[in-house]
């Protein structure tokens, strides 16, 4: 499996692409963390408005602001990797160049979790390091006092920045192995991801019984309050208090586990044409 | 099996989509240590899906098949093993030298076998290149050098002059035949007959899904004929039939083609001048794969695909 993934890593390292995606959702995280709350703190009205505003942006809400996007943005962008890493072994038609050189099928799909987990885990550490940059330099240029989270809490933080990025991305491996592609997966996931999870919530939850009680065990409400339940604030899109910290950690990781599943039995199986 | 003289071997290998299309219908082939085998077929026969099943890429709906003494697809015949299955496909963002890398990784090879097959397949000026920017025969040549990174002993190429220009399809036979010279065993594929005529040494003939004959180029080919330049022709017509019988004589363009052994043409041409027939051309020719490759390919079976 080291071979599979020391190649997965050199194909992910030297792709443009996933470059592009890690700077989009860094300057993202930026702009609606940072850069609008600065705005509006230079802008406001009140004094008291413009300190409330400013305090969001201090080191110890480095948390929060972080993974305040995972359930959406930073979502779509991390399903888009899971697609664009598998989904282009099909486009290219790479997939049969490498499964004939040795590698089985699913050391080959060890390899290829291995390389998403370490490139999710370095996109959710990028964002809190350039985060905690931001903060300490907003911080120190008001001469204000600096609280960092503890280290379990940031330990925390960024084990649950990562299991929800890394649910979105396996759905996306997942749905490539079965579209053997690219273009619907994306397609798909990102609408789910930013439109029917919002409609079932918002729209379907308030009509339906039954879509009340299937919104507590859809993977993007179980990220919203996870994204909760270490700080984040319940009136950010897509953060909500459905459910516990520990509930939502239990169902994402099980979704997770289904995904790989799936995925390891669409390879598995089909042929490779 | 014994794996040490058979590399390859196939016990009625089936490939069934469905109920309707039946891709490869009960190919039993075997291909020895050592020789070019050359899998001849027009487009569609079941070529390329006889070779992803040989790869493992490709599950038999039923039959067997064994590489290397092991089932298709399992590490241990796939690292003695390297193949290039239809069109070369790489990672178009990276360099052909990254491309390799990458593959030398999967395959578990060390790095300085890279430089070792761009040269072999001269692709050592472009390999710093991204293969989105390579021409076809480029590609095709960076897809060889991928097969040959393992130094395999048995080289699986699907038709690797398609799409190649007259002088890159010499080029690659070159290169094919190199390659094959050695103790390396080769299985080619080919809808070319010149090509196959010219490399390999044995010869399956796929059509319709189906193995129609397994056998050496010559004997293929067999003995050839005789052609014959006489005068009257009629009258020379009617004698070589009554010493040959009609069904070995044939007129072709104003000349007789007897289809006997050109080692008789003395006798022959003894016969034909008692006969009163004056000879002009007495002249040996070779049988042509084409020819017997047109005569057993001309069948129509069920719906097929390649």
């Amino acid at each position: 499996m080291l071979a599979s993934f020391s190649a997965g890593m050199l194909k992910l390292y030297k792709r443009p692409a996933a470059w592009g995606l890690l700077l989009v959702a860094l300057v993202l995280s930026q702009i609606f963390n940072y850069l609008v709350p600065y705005a509006g703190y230079l802008s406001a009205d009140n004094e008291r408005a413009a300190e409330q505003i400013l305090a969001s942006t201090m080191p110890e809400y480095l948390i929060s602001n972080s993974i305040g996007g995972f359930p959406l943005f930073a979502g779509a962008l991390a399903l888009t990797l899971g697609v664009l890493s598998v989904g282009s072994e099909y486009s290219f038609g790479t997939l049969k160049t490498m499964l004939i050189q040795r590698p089985r099928r699913l050391t080959f799909f060890a390899g290829e979790l291995l390389v998403l987990a370490v490139a999710v885990l370095a996109i959710v550490l990028s964002i809190f390091a350039l985060g905690a940059l931001t903060s300490y330099t907003i911080a120190t240029s008001l001469s204000n006092s600096i609280a960092w989270p503890s280290l379990s809490e940031l330990a925390r933080g960024v084990a649950s920045g990562w299991l929800i990025l890394m649910t979105w991305c396996l759905l996306g491996a997942m749905l490539a192995f079965l579209f053997k592609g690219m273009a619907m997966p994306i397609g798909l996931g990102v609408v789910w991801i930013l439109g029917i999870e919002n409609l079932i919530v918002n729209v379907a939850a308030a009509l339906l019984d039954f879509a009340d009680t299937l919104q507590v065990g859809l993977p993007g409400v179980n990220a919203g309050s996870l994204v909760s339940a270490l700080g984040g604030r319940s009136d950010a899109p897509g953060v909500n208090t459905a459910v516990d910290g520990t509930q939502a950690t239990i169902v994402l990781v099980a979704y997770a586990v289904v995904f790989v599943l799936i995925a390891s039995v669409a390879l598995q199986r089909r042929d490779v044409t | 099996m014994n794996s040490e003289g058979v590399l390859v071997e196939t016990r009625n290998l089936t490939k069934r989509y469905g109920s309707r299309i039946l891709a490869v219908d009960r190919v039993s082939l075997t291909v020895r240590r050592g020789e070019v085998y050359g899998f001849l077929g027009p487009n569609g026969a079941g070529k390329t899906t006889c070779m992803r099943m040989l790869l493992g890429l490709i599950r038999p709906t039923s039959g067997k098949a064994t590489v290397l003494g092991r089932s298709p697809g399992h590490p241990e015949s796939l690292v003695r093993v390297g193949a290039l299955v239809e069109s070369p496909a790489f990672y178009p963002y990276l360099s052909g030298m990254d491309n390799l890398r990458v593959v030398a990784r999967y395959a578990s090879v060390p790095k300085r076998r890279i430089e070792e097959v761009l040269r072999l397949v001269g692709l050592t000026h472009r390999a710093r290149d991204k293969f989105a920017t390579y021409s076809l025969g480029m590609k095709q040549r960076l897809g060889v050098a991928a097969a040959l990174l393992k130094d395999p002993e048995l080289l699986i190429l699907d038709e690797p002059t398609n799409g190649l220009d007259p002088a890159g399809m010499a080029d690659m036979r070159d290169l094919i035949r190199r390659l094959g010279s050695g103790e390396r065993t080769v299985l080619l594929s080919s809808h070319l007959l010149g090509e196959i005529e010219q490399i390999c040494d044995r010869v399956g003939i796929i059509s319709g899904g189906r193995l129609i004959a397994e056998s050496t180029v010559e004997k293929l080919r067999g003995k050839g004929a005789l052609l014959v330049g006489a005068k009257p022709l009629d009258h020379a017509r009617q004698s070589a039939e009554q010493l040959l019988g009609a069904e070995r004589v044939e007129v072709l363009n104003g000349t007789l083609r007897l289809n006997v052994d050109p080692v008789t043409a003395g006798r022959i041409n003894r016969e034909l001048v008692d006969a009163g027939v004056e000879v002009t051309e007495l002249r040996p020719v070779e049988g042509t794969l084409e020819e017997v490759f047109l005569e057993m390919t001309d069948q129509k079976g069920e719906s097929h695909v390649g």
